[in-house]
């Protein structure tokens, strides 16, 4: 099939599909239909997990065969073959499987955090660096007021800032601050939604 | 559903018509600069010249939940630059956390490569899952924005903790490094830690500012009004007790 033919076609059936969940939401006798189109959804998003995987594999499998790195690459297939295999024979809940993920990964993923909380420590020093703009010394400020404020530091504590300024800055402020950006990204979302049930925005390649 | 929901999505369609109709009239109606969008475009260019690789990270949302909004943010950015750069000598590369924005990214490559005439340079490897944890994405892409070749990542998509570990080694690699998420705590790391960050609603301006169709720039339009006039609310709900009182 060309793409003359397929992006029509693509978009007719994704407006077609907003467009019954959007109307499902108003009219009560369509909510069977979204319930079922929303299951083919969450069905197609576990399928395209599993495509993920596989393209994982291959990417480090061909990777393994050109000798980019084939260490790496045949650590990381075997540990995923492994798991996988594991997972599948009992399940999510298993003894090896859980005793994978509590010993293996959540290990790691926590040591990746420990070297994120050092590189952010820097890139916060770093900011006034690059960029030496108002907002720039806002966020230093508040950074610096939020941890003089987080608990004794040193065995000192400071009740300006432990009583009086972290805690507007925490509960007025930064609330305010986070509804502001929230509000901007609803109606981000909203927009974005709406694009691509005009079938203007066709984020399926059209 | 209620009705005040139902009526912001019909103000919001209306306007987004309305600046659409109204954008062909005035064409050259200028956006307010946003500096990470002139410095991806300088970088773009640059790119283009010297022969280096520009890296797309989608992050990790999936297209089931609000977090989908910021990745089609990404693919958009996507497609305008695999319409600019996908025949140099480097052509852009994405990488994912989730399968179904990865076949997603697949697809905006291919039918990019096909308008362009070169479908013969297109292969999946040009856009891959690197992994599908957030740490664990994070750790699979960290190779491609410490290969030497890549100039620029630009992070468009769901990010939370982990976006931090993708801008330290872009600056680490000496290359530039633009980011935008939905996620508060996504946007407060990459506010500290990339070159050029895109703060709250910024992220869904990346069609318009890159030239992605008229459409964008109506439904940006569409965005600010509908941002003013809550923000105008806001404020007159909050004053309106001061008058209570008076006669």
């Amino acid at each position: 099939m060309n793409l003359r033919l397929r992006t029509p076609f693509s978009a007719a059936v994704a407006i077609a599909i907003g467009l019954i969940v959007l109307v499902s939401l108003l009219f009560p006798d369509f909510t069977d239909l979204r319930n079922r189109i929303l299951n083919w959804a969450i069905l197609l998003a576990a399928v395209a997990l599993l495509l993920g995987f596989a393209n994982l594999f291959q990417v480090h499998f061909q990777k393994m065969r050109h000798g980019e790195k084939p260490v790496y690459s045949l650590i990381l297939l075997a540990g995923m073959l492994v798991t996988f295999i594991i997972t599948f024979w009992e399940g999510s809940q298993g003894f090896t499987a859980s005793w994978i993920f509590n010993s293996i990964q959540l290990p790691i993923e926590t040591s990746l955090m420990a070297v994120l909380a050092i590189s952010l420590t820097i890139a916060a020093a770093r900011l006034f660096q690059q960029r030496k703009d108002l907002m720039s010394i806002v966020f230093l400020v508040t950074l610096f007021v939020l941890l003089l404020s987080s608990g004794p530091l040193f065995g000192i504590e400071l009740p300006l800032f432990t009583r009086t300024i972290g805690p507007y800055v925490n509960n007025f402020l930064s609330v305010g601050a986070l509804r502001g950006l929230l509000i901007g990204v609803s109606i981000g979302t909203l927009a974005t939604g709406l694009r691509i049930l005009l079938g203007a925005d066709r984020p399926y390649g059209g | 559903m209620n009705l005040s929901d139902l009526q912001w999505i019909g103000l919001c369609l209306a306007l987004i018509l309305l600046f659409s109709v109204w954008g062909k009239n005035n064409p050259r109606r200028a956006l307010r600069s946003i500096p990470a969008f002139v410095q991806l475009r300088r970088t773009i260019e640059l790119s283009v010249e010297d022969g280096s690789r520009l890296q797309i990270s989608l992050g990790r949302g999936g297209v089931l939940g609000p977090e989908s909004a910021a990745a089609f943010a990404g693919l958009t950015l996507l497609r305008q630059v695999a319409e600019i750069a996908a025949d140099s000598d480097q052509p852009p590369i994405a990488t994912t956390g989730d399968g179904a924005i990865m076949l997603l990214a697949q697809d905006t490559l291919r039918s990019s490569y096909q308008r362009l005439g070169i479908s013969d340079q297109y292969h999946l490897r040009l856009a891959q899952a690197t992994g599908l944890t957030p740490f664990s994405y994070a750790a699979g892409a960290l190779p491609f924005i410490l290969d030497r070749r890549v100039s620029a990542s630009a992070l468009a998509g769901s990010f939370g903790e982990e976006a931090g570990l993708l801008t330290a080694a872009t600056q680490l690699s000496g290359g530039f490094s633009l980011g935008g998420s939905e996620n508060l705590s996504g946007q407060s790391i990459l506010f500290a830690s990339a070159d050029q960050p895109l703060i709250g609603e910024e992220i869904f301006a990346t069609g318009a500012y890159m030239d992605a169709g008229p459409i964008h720039q109506a439904s940006l339009r569409a965005q600010d009004v509908l941002r003013w006039s809550v923000i105008l609310l806001l404020i007159i709900t909050s004053l309106l007790p001061l008058f209570e009182g008076l006669p």
